[in-house]
């Protein structure tokens, strides 16, 4: 049990992870292995991750490419079972659901909007039918004339005409495109929404308006979100919280401002200092040096320690925790030890 | 405003690039009008032709071996001549065809609907079940289709009593022309399944907790189905070519319903006495009917391939 200070934040948090992982097997055929004496090939892709999200808020993953985000993201709707950890939605343990009418309840209050508008969406529905389908799908109108008027509406709601429900996806445009995404994914009025870097495939100037009515959505429905992006741009605009990643494993939590102003983690350092500033034009960017190791064989200690300017041999051979500092909780040694001043 | 639809979606189908190429070729045309034409006039056989073969009544024997009209001792009743029973070849070849392509369409039906099932269990369930699946369609490449029909032919005729079989024959026709020809839908099916399988669309429907069966009907199987259009039209012709084959190995439909492959056979005994538009003008009208529908598959792969736009 939390002690009593920490109850009621943990009554507060609609969404808990804990301790969450998932491993791949990439390994080749049975036969195959045993012909060429081959070891079985296991990736990390989540090694052990723990966040809560309290209700009515945003948590934002970010990370370079295979840090695990995505998988994070499809573990907690449910796409993938985790291989070990618990996800607790308002207090329901997800991973212990058995496949009957309470789990479809707790399902329908959860929905994704996903990375790419062009393959989201079934080419051969019409939009009307594509929108309407969680509805049919939890059965939470019976009538189709109710469902019609509930589309409608909810086109309306993100700024189409409900006309546009008799087209087919090919014939908007990305940004259209992901409005009904987003109207798909409120359809069955759910609590919480994962966020697969949904404003990634669309032009700069689109990116804004999406992530505007997100916002606006959030604000009037009181959603709470997991938000997954590489872009930090667009993660200030849209997060309370920010989670980095790295390797599979959370390397800083912290609130969005904390975390621009005062990054503490090596890691977020890095990745700030890699963005690009109108202010400073002209000034080398420092690039984010060195590439990501291999999730199939992670490097011991410190997923970090190749890449971190800090590491000493500590860092090369126990794994950090995730500590307070401050308002953030950092995985990092060199922090903890105080010797990461630049 | 609904009065209109049907119109607008007519002027929809003159609007797109599959109408275009159609028309740019014209030897697709002219095999879509032959294929038209000879499918047309074998699915109305009783109305179009100018005798009914099969009915005694009207069957002379005296007009057995008559040539054909423009040869010397042509009769004008019969415009492509008589066999050695009297019977107008137009007429038993319309009448044939029509039995041809009957076998055909359901062959290819029966096929499609099995091989597009295996293809769509195989390719959205992966590992052991794909893996079995499609070993099974490997060692059923591996005998001739020819030999599965003559196979299931055999046993059929083996279990049943003559005059059942000669009933059902054209159905066990079917079920063994079909059971040999589902790999090519299997295979198709199984690699964009395992494609589409794996796109958002398919992982939003996974989300809300739909079921496999669910997802795999009304998500996978729109999105997988072009392709299968082009193989059943190649398929066609070569179902209709090894009901023939059957049929002149004498294991096909019985004689009293005789199928094009069937007139063949039974022209054949003739071809050396001289009595050679028995067994041509069948087989012509055969050959033409499979180059046709062959073509137009030909067309329709190339026309329905993006990258040969």
């Amino acid at each position: 049990m939390p002690p009593d200070g920490a109850r009621s934040l943990v009554t507060e948090a609609l969404v808990e992870v804990e301790d969450l992982a998932r491993e791949f097997d990439i390994s080749r055929p049975w036969l195959f292995r045993v012909l060429n004496g081959e070891p079985r090939r296991i990736v990390h892709a989540v090694a052990g991750v723990s966040f809560t999200i309290p209700r009515g808020t945003t948590l934002s993953l970010v990370g370079e490419s295979g840090c695990g985000k995505t998988t994070v993201a499809r573990l907690v709707v449910g796409l993938y079972r985790p291989t070990r950890g618990r996800i607790r939605f308002d207090g329901v343990d997800l991973t212990a659901l058995a496949a009957n009418d309470a789990a479809r309840a707790i399902r329908r209050r959860i929905a994704m909007i996903f990375q790419d508008p062009y393959a989201s969406l079934n080419p051969r529905w019409r939009v009307r039918d594509i929108v309407a389908e969680p509805l049919r799908a939890f059965r939470v109108l019976e009538d189709e004339r109710a469902v019609a008027e509930r589309v409608a509406a909810l086109l309306g709601h993100v700024g189409l005409s409900p006309k546009d429900g008799e087209k087919f996806p090919h014939e908007f445009s990305g940004g259209q495109r992901q409005r009904i995404s987003i109207a798909r994914a409120l359809s069955a009025t759910p609590d919480f929404l994962v966020c697969d870097e949904p404003t990634s495939a669309l032009d700069v100037s689109v990116q804004a308006q999406i992530l505007n009515l997100m916002k606006d959505l959030q604000e009037e429905l009181s959603l709470t979100y997991l938000f997954i992006s590489h872009n930090l741009a667009v993660v200030r605009h849209m997060s309370d919280r920010i989670g980095v990643m790295y390797l599979g494993r959370m390397v800083e939590v912290a609130p969005t401002d904390a975390l621009f102003e005062a990054p503490r983690h090596p890691y977020t350092r890095m990745l700030l200092d890699a963005i690009p500033d109108l202010e400073m034009t002209g000034r080398r960017r420092s690039p984010v040096g060195g590439e990501v190791p291999s999730p199939i064989a992670p490097p011991p200690g410190c997923a970090f320690h190749p890449r971190c300017p800090f590491a000493n041999a500590r860092c090369r051979s126990e794994v950090p925790r995730l500590r307070a500092e401050g308002d953030a909780l950092v995985a990092c040694h060199a922090v903890e030890e105080g010797r990461d001043a630049a | 405003m609904s009065a209109f639809a049907p119109a607008r979606r007519l002027t929809r189908i003159f609007d797109t690039d599959l109408w275009w190429s159609f028309t740019r070729s014209p030897t697709v045309v002219a095999s879509a009008v032959i294929a038209v034409a000879l499918i047309g006039s074998a699915a109305f056989a009783p109305w179009v032709a100018p005798h009914n073969p099969f009915d005694l009544a009207t069957l002379n024997l005296l007009d057995a071996f008559t040539p054909p009209i423009w040869l010397e001792g042509g009769d004008a009743r019969f415009l492509l001549g008589t066999d050695d029973q009297g019977r107008d070849v137009l007429s038993t070849i319309l009448y044939g065809a029509r039995i041809s392509l009957f076998v055909g369409f359901c062959s290819v039906l029966f096929a499609m609907t099995l091989g597009v099932s295996i293809g769509l269990v195989a390719g959205y369930a992966g590992g052991t079940v794909d893996a079995v699946l499609m070993r099974i369609a490997d060692i059923k490449l591996t005998f001739p289709a020819i030999l599965i029909a003559l196979l299931v032919d055999g046993i059929v005729r083996a279990v049943l009593p003559r005059e059942l079989h000669d009933r059902i024959a054209i159905w066990v026709l079917i079920f063994a022309i079909g059971i040999s020809n589902w790999v090519p839908f299997a295979r198709t099916v199984r690699g964009s399944t395992m494609v589409e399988k794996n796109k958002e669309y398919v992982m939003a429907a996974r989300v809300i907790g739909l079921s496999p069966a669910r997802i795999m009907w009304s998500h996978v199987l729109p999105n997988v189905l072009g392709p299968v259009l082009v193989i059943a039209t190649l398929q066609l012709g070569f179902a209709i070519l090894a009901e023939a084959t059957l049929s002149f190995l004498g294991v096909g439909v019985p004689p009293t319903q005789p199928s094009l492959g069937t007139l063949i056979r039974v022209g054949n005994d003739f071809l050396f006495s001289g009595e050679w538009w028995i067994t041509v003008f069948p087989g012509t009208a055969l050959a033409t009917m499979v180059l046709s529908v062959n073509l137009l598959g030909d067309w329709l792969r190339d026309a329905l391939n993006p990258k040969l736009r």
